[in-house]
């Protein structure tokens, strides 16, 4: 079925835009970009209505990529139903952000650079999702890193993008050390690093072993997919343009954990331990992240954090062995959180670049439409039924309650706590009186299309879209209790956290302050993000930058690599020098060492003479 | 009547010759001197040669000889042409003053 055309399409985008892209107008750039994307998501469409119920795995081998004694890895790509959502999601939202992107991305420079890293993007984040074997799917995991880094970064000229580039870059590093030793354990123990393989191998192996690879490969998805302790980076990664963080730092990339340890669910459903690691790390970073976004004022950061909490929700679903539900809240996550982000950009580009709420407020009527189809995202993310995120997220956290109690009920609080911070933005941005200087103006319909398309997909995808009941061959049943109890309480703390919103920043406007300063230790912690960011400079960062400086730079680097280097030279003029003695430029001193030279022979072949022939006769 | 004189002899004869052409060589500053002790120094061998070529009653050593005085003439033209030019360019003899290879 060609599936390689699938990621090679927006890779042709990128090589023509990242070489002529300079040369050519902007509309032509933007009609490669989109249409490349454009293409590939179509070509995703006819291979899906070509292989029809995809209920077995279609695999395409291409050509052996490494071989080399018992290493044997082919590009091959693979394409089943899990496979099918996550390329529906990629290349789908990927098309919407693209178009939106003409609009963001009119006024700035670096158009074409801009489209032409987008594109390399979806060429990695394709691979990732197509590979059908570890090291493949790697590939793919780096290179949208890489990507991530350069978008992130894309505002080369102001030193906190670039800081910001660095740090997502760096830490991701941790966690893929972590998925490298996965990959090395894994064929070691497998000899394969073809995921058919080692999953049909996976059965029978020790449940230590399995557990090790679980937890490795964990700590890759937790760099990768922003979890406690490595996310620190995606707060950060906001410093990119707002169709990026849409599209890598919401929708795609992040996921790429939740995909991760989904595709490997046949080793992690063999080590329990492994897996409830998944959905502690899960649960305490939806709270954890949840509670920061409580009282952030960047617009952007807010969402930053949801993501990072709702990345949470995910893990706990994969960990609780509800694999499809964390699938299904991977993509109505995808909806309504890349819809939140394109909102708050269009916001941004409404207000000429300002994204602290405190300067936003009656916005509801300057920008109708951006305001009508975030409020769509809004209530998807907040839970309420019958839109897309009321579905996963129960689906979730009915799986959470069979597995822990506590999670359940953990869970349910970070869901309270997700409709308030998400609509207390709602609120401080649209209602009550505006409180900024730039006059609002509102967004394109190039940037509004993409903005109704995924308003509808954040309120029906739910019901629309049934991902437990697509995925049920792929992942192993589970028998999942109706608990409409446990569902109407989920429920209820959504609205809770929605009307305490209301409460606080529309009816009564001067009680946000007042509540701030009356829980002063509690917001100030908040507010610094549990001053994480602190305690890593203190505890790694400065350390390292000290111990570098100290001992490497100036002991080891100085001293001994340039100090040996340095040495041979110097050793080298010293004898030089002494030699020189020799040449004195007098015949007759050269006549003396010859004469010198010649007795000195005569005297050892004399020697040498008698002691072979025995002594004097 | 040579018989009477012992091998011995000739060799000291030409041992004694080619040291005082040594010394020669280096201790004296004249460039013709030092030429001239080269030239005794190859003779010192010479005669080695030929006694040795007589004692074993052979031509080898004979032969040697005459290549050697052969060189010896070619090298004396060589080197007085040498000398000579030394001389028309620098108006000395002294070899500690022919040392412009040095700096």
């Amino acid at each position: 079925m060609q599936l390689w055309l699938i990621p090679i399409l927006p890779l042709l985008g990128f090589v023509i835009n990242g070489l002529f892209g300079r040369r050519f107008s902007r509309g032509v750039v933007s009609a490669i970009a989109i249409g490349s994307v454009a293409l590939s998501f179509a070509w995703v469409l006819k291979t899906i209505f070509g292989l029809g119920d995809l209920n077995t795995r279609y695999v395409e081998h291409y050509f052996t990529w490494i071989s080399s004694g018992a290493v044997n890895i082919g590009a091959d790509f693979a394409i089943d139903r899990l496979t099918v959502v996550m390329l529906l999601v990629v290349t789908g939202i990927g098309s919407l952000i693209h178009i939106y992107s003409i609009g963001y991305m009119a006024h700035e420079g670096g158009y074409y650079r801009f489209f032409a890293y987008l594109n390399l993007f979806m060429f990695f984040m394709l691979v990732l999702v197509l590979a059908s074997n570890y090291l493949l799917l790697f590939v793919g995991w780096e290179g949208v890193g890489l990507c991530s880094y350069l978008l992130i970064g894309f505002y080369f000229d102001k030193q906190f993008a670039t800081n910001a580039g660095n740090k997502a870059f760096i830490v991701n590093r941790i966690g893929d050390f972590g998925f490298s030793l996965a990959m090395f354990y894994i064929f070691k123990n497998f000899g394969s690093l073809d995921f058919t393989k080692v999953f049909q191998q996976a059965p029978g192996t020790s449940e230590a072993i399995l557990t090790t690879i679980g937890l490795l490969l964990l700590v890759g998805a937790c760099g990768k997919s922003a979890q406690l302790p490595l996310y620190v980076w995606l707060p950060d990664a906001m410093a990119g343009p707002t169709p990026v963080s849409a599209l890598i730092h919401a929708a795609t990339m992040v996921t790429a954990g939740v995909y991760m340890v989904a595709r490997s669910w046949p080793i992690f459903i063999h080590a329990p331990s492994a897996m409830n690691v998944v959905a502690v790390v899960g649960i305490a970073t939806a709270f954890f992240a949840a509670s920061i976004g409580l009282v952030q004022n960047d617009i952007k950061k807010v969402f930053a954090y949801s993501t990072v909490s709702q990345l949470g929700y995910m893990f706990v679903g994969v960990g609780c062995g509800a694999f499809s539900a964390g699938i299904w809240h991977l993509m109505t996550h995808a909806f309504f959180k890349a819809l939140l982000f394109l909102g708050s950009g269009s916001v941004i580009h409404a207000l000429s670049g300002e994204q602290d709420l405190r300067q936003m407020g009656g916005l509801r009527k300057k920008i109708r439409w951006t305001f009508l189809t975030m409020m769509c995202a809004a209530v998807a993310i907040a839970g309420v039924p019958p839109f897309s995120g009321f579905f996963s997220k129960d689906a979730i956290l009915l799986a959470a309650y069979e597995h822990a109690p506590w999670m359940y009920w953990l869970g349910v609080v970070t869901a309270g706590m997700t409709a308030f911070y998400v609509f207390r933005a709602m609120f401080l941005a649209f209602f009550g009186e505006y409180r900024g200087k730039e006059h609002p103006h509102e967004s394109p319909p190039v940037m509004i299309a993409p903005l109704a398309v995924l308003a509808v997909l954040s309120l029906v995808g739910g019901f629309l879209f049934n991902i437990p009941e697509f995925l049920k061959g792929i992942f192993p049943v589970r028998e999942a209790a109706e608990n409409s109890g446990l569902m109407l309480i989920s429920v209820g703390a959504g609205v809770v956290g929605i009307l305490l919103a209301w409460f606080i920043y529309v009816l009564k406007p001067a009680m946000a302050d007042s509540l701030a300063s009356g829980f002063g230790f509690v917001y100030k912690t908040l507010y610094n993000k549990y001053f994480v960011d602190e305690i890593y400079d203190a505890a790694v960062v400065n350390p390292l930058v000290r111990g570098s400086r100290t001992v490497l730079w100036q002991a080891v680097d100085v001293g001994v690599i340039d100090g040996s280097v340095n040495g041979v030279g110097a050793r080298a003029r010293n004898l030089g020098d002494l030699l020189r003695l020799l040449q004195s430029g007098n015949i007759r001193s050269y006549a003396t060492w010859v004469l010198l030279g010649s007795v000195v022979a005569i005297v050892v072949i004399a020697w040498a003479g008698i002691g072979m022939s025995g002594g004097l006769r | 009547m040579l018989a009477a004189v012992p091998i011995s002899w000739f060799l000291t004869l030409s041992a004694v010759l080619f040291a005082l052409g040594v010394a020669g060589f280096l201790y004296r500053r004249n460039i013709i001197t030092v030429f001239m002790s080269i030239e005794l120094m190859l003779n010192a061998v010479n005669l080695s040669f030929v006694t040795f070529s007589y004692h074993r009653q052979q031509v080898n050593g004979h032969l040697y000889a005459f290549f050697v005085m052969v060189v010896a003439a070619a090298e004396a033209a060589v080197g007085l042409a040498i000398i000579l030019t030394i001389f028309k360019n620098r108006g000395t003899l002294n070899i500690d003053d022919v040392d412009s290879m040095k700096n």
